[in-house]
């Protein structure tokens, strides 16, 4: 299972996680894991997906939550997970 | 699971601390290509690179995408064209030729650089390097895309100085001929087979027909790490830069395995050196200083090199199944910030650049000097830091850019990742006697090892 992780950074406002998730689920695209916090008002969130289902290629999938990142103010980005755990794991 | 303090950790070295992959670099064998015919060998050399080489720059660009990482430069090297160009070129114009191909072959399939442009000469030249390096003033000017390097001593057989002193009248001419000519053109003391980074990049002839180079970067990330280790001691100074190299070094090995992978061509090295970009907090210098000097080029700073090229050697080690290349610290001029500021403000001389060299990976590198420069005075230069990488049994280099009509303390601008720098001065008396003796310098004694 190839594993993407999507961060969302912005000024905290209602309906981020609502946006992102339905794109998500309209996409067949699971979530595994979300963490989430606030850092001086600045809304961080992590989400580990697994987008083996999805029909969209990863490139689609990235700029399309990229575009709803700058509609809701915030910005988004897909990364798949190696790059995360060949840094922080031996 | 990853944790999103790692996540974003990682996100702000790519975004803050200007953490990317400074360059895939494939080398191709051209040794297959050889033919006794220019133009048959010139098809061959165009139809392999553009075969080989097709899919490089989308894999890389997929590659930055899907791992949201910056690759900077694709780049290719080759075989050195003395060898492949033997028995075809029978004149510099011929070699030129050559170079031309080679451009055409690096501009269709849209890669940064090709290096390989290249004569290995430690010990003697043949009538083809020998043309091949007459070729280079011209090669270089009549092309964009193609970098260009002369080995000219090793541990194992000494310094040919024969080469040296040509090469200091090449570089002369060179720079007369064309602005960015010598930014593309490294003269080399045990240069490595399997180096991705340019201008001295070439597929050594103990390739295979195709390899895939990672070169890593992040002297940001590393300047980040180090501030933050203030007042405290050399061991938690030390253990700080390793656990950093290792974190920027395993980026570097997951895209050269990747490219690897989806180009099916073997991986080679990661080279895991710290490379600086003119960009504000991209700079090897701010390292230094931010170990406490107050600019690069003070007392100290020799020490303060070695420590840093060792720790990222120790802590890169472990992240990489292979390293090779030149791995360690690189220390031009023109192409780090804070090494153009303490240039700039006399804080930091040829000299000692020259005795930083004997501790960071490489050498003397893009640094400007007065354009009335004598070829004999650079050749002298050169024939100092070939020395010191042999009798250290280390790569040393020399990337020196004579600047037309300058004189010291003008501004030389290059533009893009080569920078500007200050021309910094040369020592003025002479060592024309010395350089003119005809011959090789002898293998050092700690060479015998057999």
């Amino acid at each position: 299972m190839k594993k993407s992780v999507i961060t969302v950074v912005g000024k905290d406002t209602v309906g981020i996680i609502a946006k992102v998730c339905t794109y998500l689920a309209n996409n067949r695209i699971n979530i595994l894991d979300i963490s989430q916090t606030i850092v001086s008002g600045y809304f961080n969130m992590m989400m580990v997906v697994d987008m083996n289902d999805s029909a969209k290629p990863f490139a689609d999938i990235s700029s399309e939550l990229e575009q709803i990142g700058e509609e809701i103010g915030v910005v988004i980005h897909c990364q798949r997970e190696e790059i995360f755990e060949s840094m922080h794991r031996i | 699971m990853i944790n999103i303090y790692e996540v974003n950790e990682t996100n702000k070295m790519i975004e803050e601390q200007n953490l990317d992959v400074r360059t895939i670099t494939l080398g191709i064998s051209l040794l297959d290509c050889a033919s006794d015919d220019l133009s048959r060998l010139c098809d061959n050399i165009y139809n392999k690179i553009t075969t080989v080489a097709k899919d490089l720059v989308s894999v890389g660009r997929d590659i930055e995408l899907e791992f949201g990482i910056p690759i900077v430069n694709k780049r290719i090297s080759v075989t050195p064209i003395s060898l492949v160009g033997a028995s075809a070129a029978h004149s510099s114009d011929d070699f030129v030729k050559i170079a031309l191909t080679l451009n055409d072959a690096a501009k269709t399939v849209g890669v940064n650089f090709l290096g390989g442009y290249s004569a290995l000469v430690s010990k003697g030249m043949t009538s083809a390097d020998r043309y091949l390096i007459e070729s280079i003033p011209d090669a270089l000017a009549k092309t964009a895309l193609i970098c260009s390097s002369v080995n000219v001593g090793s541990t194992r057989c000494g310094i040919d100085m024969d080469a040296v002193r040509l090469m200091g009248r090449i570089i002369k001419e060179t720079s007369e001929k064309s602005d960015m000519g010598c930014a593309k053109l490294v003269v080399f003391c045990n240069a490595p087979d399997d180096n991705p980074f340019m201008a001295g990049a070439f597929c050594g002839v103990t390739e295979g027909d195709a390899v895939i180079n990672v070169g890593v970067s992040g002297p940001g990330v590393v300047k980040r790490a180090v501030e933050k280790t203030k007042g405290e001691s050399f061991e938690v100074l030390c253990e700080t830069i390793k656990k950093t190299a290792f974190k920027v070094t395993r980026v570097g090995q997951l895209v050269a395995r990747e490219a690897s992978n989806r180009l099916n061509i073997p991986f080679g090295i990661v080279d895991l050196s710290l490379a600086p970009t003119p960009a504000v907090g991209d700079s090897v210098a701010d390292i230094l200083c931010a170990m406490g000097l107050e600019q690069a080029g003070a007392p100290g700073t020799t020490a303060a090199l070695a420590l840093l090229n060792d720790q990222v050697k120790k802590g890169g080690v472990m992240a990489s199944s292979y390293v090779g290349g030149l791995s360690g610290a690189f220390i031009p001029v023109s192409e780090d910030r804070g090494m153009i500021e303490a240039a700039s403000t006399g804080a930091l001389t040829l000299e000692k650049l020259e005795a930083m060299t004997c501790v960071c990976s490489v050498g003397l590198d893009m640094i400007a000097i007065p354009g009335d420069t004598s070829a004999a005075t650079i050749s002298g230069i050169i024939a100092d830091e070939m020395a010191i990488g042999m009798i250290n049994s280390k790569t040393t280099a020399v990337r020196l850019c004579p600047a037309k009509g300058r004189k010291v303390g003008d501004t030389v601008e290059y533009g893009g990742l080569f920078g500007e720098s200050p021309v910094m001065a040369v020592n003025q008396f002479s060592c024309e006697e010395f350089i003119n003796r005809k011959g090789r310098i002898p293998s050092p004694i700690h060479s015998f090892r057999n």
